[in-house]
């Protein structure tokens, strides 16, 4: 009960018009009209303080890492491993050994597949992912699969969007060496119940690896508590920068594991008969690494704990019911993703008018959505559709902005009538 | 509606959207091609009947937006009757259009009905949308049977 308080004087508190003041891009004009951005599954805003960040880091931090022993190699340094330490704490991992940088959740999915896939993979085992998956936690392991000529195998879905558990209960056996699924379908906005998946697979010693690419801005996450054996999510999600992202393993695996790429910082010694590789996590950050976006990153990270986890799940929430109340009112539209744990996304298909048109339409408003197949082209077929639209709600967006997203999609309606 | 929009989805490509003509499988096709768009995932079959070097018959299944919708409608109005080489100066012609090239009141005129896409050139992303029947069509009509991909 005293959470559940928590969060309700913390929604009297959330002053989402403050909020806004802080994304300078908010203030924009589309086609002279303000912009009303619900594109968030496909990357947030940025805060003026994650702006400054990257800003400031190169006006008077740039250097590189790791490397000089002079002042500003150091500031640098200090500044790249702070944001490292922000990162576990935020996603409360239990040492920063185990905070990966990486350019994003696919490149953080593909090390995975790479390092710990090519050491542990053989013949005959088989990885599990869901019809759910975004294309990044498909093709990774199709590859791997066909390398070592491996199984793919699929946990089906329901006419909801939901995972069938029962049937992942029968496809998990001895011959599973990992799972792979999607924590918050970025097509469908589902909140899969990982927990379960994570028990089940541990009872048989298998790891499973979590793609957040949609949890981490939507969810408070505790890889502890979740007991995951690796988790994958990117910046630009977060309101943070594009092109840094984080792989999350635990320590132990991470040990096990060979490296991904090589290169500089990832070495302790090299001669040319053998190289000896440095520690973790240095060992998977070959070359000079996104420093200015770590930063960034890390800025984001403060930013979103400034605000409150909670609050922002709570405003959130509560533009999903809002928006979902009033679409589901609309003759001839049909969400596609109804799930009873949802995050603030809504997919939807429209009779007799594609997404492409609706989205040209929305566009000229001002309101951006995203349509197409969300690079989730199995679900698609699942649901027998080529595209959805797809309007995403982020913690800076308004009742306001859902009340007039409606009011043009009903006038698109009316025009292709 | 806002005009630049207006000039995109003009009447005569949302008629064509809503009923399409020449929708519907040729069963004695002996030109078909499938053309698709990975981008949006729009899809197109054509088929075409050829008598000698003239498209006697042309037909097409489709989905996708209504621009792709309304230009294959179009097309295969367009092309029905003509000799292949016809087909394609046709198509050379509404490309320009299409991409912004094309200008002179004589080749507008040609393109008779095809200059309701004119707005398609301020749309860069719906170029494609326009020009996939057309590809799919010509792809029919050289090679057998192959899926056109406009990626």
């Amino acid at each position: 009960m005293k959470a559940e308080t928590t969060i309700i004087e913390n929604a009297e508190l959330y002053d989402v018009k403050k909020i806004r003041e802080d994304f300078p891009i908010l203030k924009k004009l589309i086609h002279g009209k303000p912009l009303c951005y619900l594109d968030n599954a496909a990357t947030s805003q940025k805060p003026q303080v994650v702006i400054d960040a990257i800003n400031n880091f190169y006006l008077s931090q740039n250097a590189n890492v790791h490397r000089g022993v002079h002042h500003l190699s150091e500031v640098s340094t200090k500044a790249f491993e702070d944001a490292r330490i922000k990162i576990k704490e935020f996603i409360n991992a239990a040492s920063d050994k185990e905070i990966i940088f990486t350019r994003g959740t696919t490149e953080a999915i593909n090390l995975v597949a790479y390092s710990y896939g090519r050491k542990n993979i053989r013949e005959d085992d088989e990885i599990i992912i869901s019809h759910m998956e975004h294309h990044s936690n498909i093709v990774p392991w199709q590859i791997l699969c066909e390398e070592k000529k491996a199984k793919l195998k699929v946990i089906p879905v329901n006419d909801d969007g939901e995972l069938i558990l029962e049937e992942f209960e029968k496809l998990i056996t001895d011959k599973t060496k990992l799972v792979a699924v999607v924590y918050i379908s970025n097509s469908l906005g589902t909140i899969n119940a990982v927990d379960r998946i994570i028990a089940k697979a541990h009872q048989l010693n298998i790891p499973v690896l979590l793609d957040s690419a949609q949890a981490i801005s939507h969810t408070k996450i505790d890889v502890q508590k979740l007991d995951c054996d690796f988790l994958a999510f990117s910046g630009h999600k977060l309101y943070g920068p594009t092109g840094i992202g984080v792989l999350y393993g635990k320590e132990k695996l991470l040990d096990d594991m060979p490296p991904f790429l090589g290169g500089g910082d990832m070495i302790a010694k090299v001669t040319f008969e053998q190289t000896t590789y440095n520690e973790l996590p240095y060992k998977f950050e070959a070359g000079t690494s996104n420093i200015a976006g770590a930063i960034g990153l890390g800025a984001a990270v403060d930013y979103v704990q400034k605000i409150g986890q909670n609050s922002i799940s709570y405003h959130e929430q509560s533009l999903l019911h809002y928006a979902t109340d009033l679409i589901k009112e609309i003759k001839g539209l049909k969400i596609i993703g109804t799930a009873k744990e949802k995050c603030s996304i809504i997919s939807f298909v429209v009779d007799n008018i594609h997404p492409h048109d609706l989205g040209t339409f929305l566009d000229y408003e001002g309101i951006a959505i995203r349509t197409g197949h969300h690079c989730t082209q199995p679900l698609m077929h699942r649901f027998n559709i080529p595209a959805t639209s797809r309007a995403s709600f982020a913690m800076y967006n308004t009742k306001a902005e859902i009340d007039k997203f409606i009011s043009a999609l009903k006038t698109v309606i009316k025009e292709f009538s | 509606m806002d005009t630049e929009l207006k000039e995109l989805y003009q009447q005569v490509i949302l008629d064509h959207n809503k009923s399409p003509r020449n929708f519907g499988k040729i069963e004695h096709a002996n030109h078909t091609a499938e053309g698709y768009n990975p981008l949006c995932g729009d899809k197109v079959n054509i088929y075409i009947e050829m008598d000698n070097d003239v498209i006697k018959d042309i037909s097409f299944q489709s989905s996708g937006c209504a621009i792709s919708q309304a230009s294959s409608s179009l097309m295969s109005s367009a092309v029905k009757g003509k000799t292949r080489e016809e087909a394609e100066k046709i198509f050379n012609r509404f490309h320009d259009l299409i991409i912004g090239k094309l200008d002179e009141e004589k080749s507008l005129e040609e393109l008779g009905k095809l200059t309701v896409f004119a707005g398609v050139k301020d749309f860069p992303s719906r170029v494609k949308c326009a020009s996939l029947p057309w590809h799919t069509m010509l792809n029919a009509l050289h090679k057998n049977d192959e899926q056109v991909a406009t990626e």
